[in-house]
């Protein structure tokens, strides 16, 4: 869930407030509050959006878990997300979702199983891509 | 040809939002963003209406969807097919499914301009997966390039029909003007790309998926299809949303003993897993992952990294624990049924796009996953749009006739509103939850559980009925709550009238296919549930 708003990095640009799916936040005072905390679903979009990455999400998504400000910005985890997907000022940065198949085919064609077996012999590397799901069968 | 769309004078404005378009589409995920472009493209005015905000919400703005992705070549378009057709059980259709693949393969590379679709050292272009985030950003960027008006915030409450049933627009509440500003959109065509319903479970980008369009478009006389395919689960980090589960393709899991969990190889791992969850936790590593591979799943997928990271867990040398999140008719199947081929439903004019509609056409009583709902979203979402601008071409959006709102439950209590509250509509959603979320529930189904589980659901539903209601943003939870419950007693009563086991849809009591049953099955009504099975005259009350 959201648990932090580092204010002096905020501008108060207010897209944090605009993008929320959930409508998590409310704009005070020319500021983005966290006002309904238990709307959160620990999406990480509002780290997306926010150009300064003054927001943290933390990765319990079922209960408040309360984080130390100094401790969070010492630590390097704001805008990682962020820079890792490649937003902004981080585009060089490559988005390498294309590749995910290869997960699931390699996988598959080590997996032990009987099933796992036929479908990676029967399938030819691409195809088996193209199942992207797995398991493949139910 | 001439559109159609204009807003109220500005004194009205201030209290209440008064708009006419040719189409409105309420959702912006993938399905609602590729039908509000095509209906733009196809001449009309597009109001599109988001419950939060078109590129953030729904669950493939948080995932990243692999489209079913298959060369125009016949004999591979067969062979898919053939495959698919293979483990739907009697309830898919192949030409529906060869309409996906044509249109997904002929649609997918125009997003070009607005996503950056990469080429790999052979110069070959790779179109099929595109990560969520940006797929959204550029399918917003894309509705607004073509004349698309976005209202963000901006849930949809209820559907308004013309005297003659057909479908009239929309009204709903701006949640961030004031404590909610009331709109009210009359349209010659309404698309429900409204995602299916995820009851609550935390899959990752699924709150607002609360069946809200299962329940506007029942009320407006729709029906729907295949509502006990509901029961998909993924695994994610326990207490985490996080269900990108491509990583545990690598997975081993082990019971609180340390056993390995007989997992391996297995196509029904999630339901080994829910069996040992329900006897303790599960714990799972992610050590079989080939080196490289680990390298770059920061660059596939970055959210999965980020959730580990911050619970300072290294999934590839520590055990973790896990849990499943139940994917509702996300990754399952059901939802209003389709009448045509561009999508429309039972009611003239309204539209079910994505996984607001059954998916039973292309992927039958198996999950079709995230590859080929993707696909169906794109199409039926295409179509659907398309469709909907021919259909207000010819119709215009009839402003001013009369025109009824139709929405009951949550906003018009039949009986004293006892002033319900944002706690009477949390505890309508924990009933809902408590009956849909546990596994020995909804995976190991039962008829005598099933039956338990749909008398507390039917109360639940008296309450709704009977006393629920919110003024401005407090409609919102209350609406949320009601289609909650409808969907869950939908649901539950498919799976209780469907007395075999087929795909998805799997009981203990009855744990073989019955040939007979073959078929599809409709679910509709809102005080009685009924159902009916394709090619049955009668309908059959569900009784708990």
């Amino acid at each position: 869930m959201i648990e932090l708003v580092v204010r002096d990095r905020c501008t108060g640009c207010g897209r944090c407030v605009r993008v929320c799916p959930t409508n998590v936040f409310d704009f005070v005072d020319g500021r983005p509050v966290i006002a309904r905390q238990d709307d959160c679903q620990t999406c990480f979009m509002c780290e997306l959006y926010c150009p300064v990455d003054a927001l943290y999400v933390a990765p319990n998504a079922e209960r408040p878990t309360p984080v130390d400000e100094q401790t969070i910005v010492a630590s390097g985890l704001l805008g990682e997300y962020r820079r890792n997907s490649g937003w902004d000022e981080w585009r060089d940065i490559p988005n390498l979702f294309w590749r995910q198949g290869e997960i699931f085919a390699r996988a598959r064609s080590r997996a032990p199983g009987p099933s796992a077996q036929d479908t990676a012999s029967k399938l030819s590397s691409t195809e088996a891509v193209e199942i992207a799901e797995w398991p493949p069968r139910s | 040809m001439q559109k159609h769309f204009a807003v109220a004078d500005a004194d009205k404005v201030a209290y209440r939002l008064e708009a006419v378009t040719d189409v409105l589409v309420v959702g912006g995920g993938l399905a609602g963003g590729w039908a509000a472009t095509a209906a733009a493209r196809g001449g009309a005015s597009v109001v599109l209406v988001d419950k939060g905000y078109f590129g953030t919400s729904g669950v493939t703005a948080t995932a990243g969807p692999g489209h079913w992705w298959v060369p125009p070549d016949p004999s591979k378009r067969a062979a898919a097919i053939e495959d698919r057709m293979g483990r739907a059980f009697g309830l898919a259709d192949s030409r529906w499914m060869e309409r996906i693949l044509d249109t997904t393969w002929r649609t997918l590379p125009t997003l070009s301009p607005y996503y950056d679709f990469p080429k790999d050292a052979t110069g070959e272009v790779h179109y099929r997966g595109l990560r969520g985030p940006e797929y959204l950003r550029a399918l917003r960027k894309q509705a607004e390039d073509a004349g698309v008006v976005i209202l963000d915030q901006s849930p949809a409450l209820q559907l308004l029909l013309h005297r003659d049933g057909s479908v009239a627009g929309a009204t709903g509440v701006q949640r961030q003007v004031g404590r909610g500003r009331i709109w009210v959109i009359r349209a010659g065509a309404v698309i429900l790309a409204t995602g299916g319903c995820a009851f609550r479970s935390r899959l990752l980008g699924s709150h607002n998926n609360t069946g809200d369009g299962y329940l506007m478009g029942v009320e407006a006389g729709a029906e729907l299809s295949g509502m006990e395919f509901s029961n998909y689960h993924t695994v994610a980090l326990a207490e985490s949303s996080q269900t990108r589960s491509a990583s545990y393709s690598f997975a081993d899991f082990f019971d609180a003993e340390g056993n390995l969990l007989p997992t391996q190889g297995r196509t029904d791992y999630t339901r080994v897993l829910a069996r040992a969850l329900l006897r303790g936790p599960v714990y799972a590593t992610l050590a079989r992952t080939p080196l490289d591979l680990r390298e770059i799943v920061s660059h596939i997928q970055p959210a999965f990294v980020a959730t580990f990271r911050r619970r300072g867990i290294d999934p590839y040398t520590e055990k973790f624990e896990i849990t499943l999140h139940g994917e509702g008719t996300v990754r399952g199947i059901g939802g209003l049924r389709i009448v045509d081929d561009a999508c429309q439903t039972a009611v003239p004019g309204l539209f079910a796009a994505g996984d607001a509609a059954s998916r039973e056409l292309i992927a039958g009583a198996t999950s079709g996953g995230g590859n080929q709902n993707s696909a169906w979203a794109l199409s039926s979402g295409l179509w659907s749009g398309q469709e909907a601008a021919a259909r207000a071409r010819r119709t215009g959006p009839r402003a001013t006739e009369p025109a009824t709102e139709v929405g009951q439950a949550g906003l018009r209590p039949a009986k004293s509103p006892k002033s319900a509250t944002a706690a009477d509509a949390r505890a309508l959603v924990q009933t809902v939850k408590d009956e849909l979320l546990p596994y020995d529930k909804v995976m190991f189904r039962r008829g005598d559980r099933l039956r338990d589980s749909l008398a507390r659901l039917d109360r639940a539903w008296d309450d709704v009925r009977d006393h629920l209601a919110g003024e401005g943003t407090a409609a919102v939870a209350a609406r949320e709550a009601a289609a909650l419950v409808a969907s869950a007693r939908w649901s539950y009563g498919a799976a209780a009238a469907r007395k075999e086991s087929r795909g998805m849809h799997q009981r203990e009591d009855c744990p073989d296919s019955d040939s007979r049953l073959a078929r599809r099955q409709l679910v509709g009504g809102l005080d009685r549930v009924w159902t009916r099975f394709d090619g049955d005259a009668e309908r059959t009350w569900v009784r708990p």
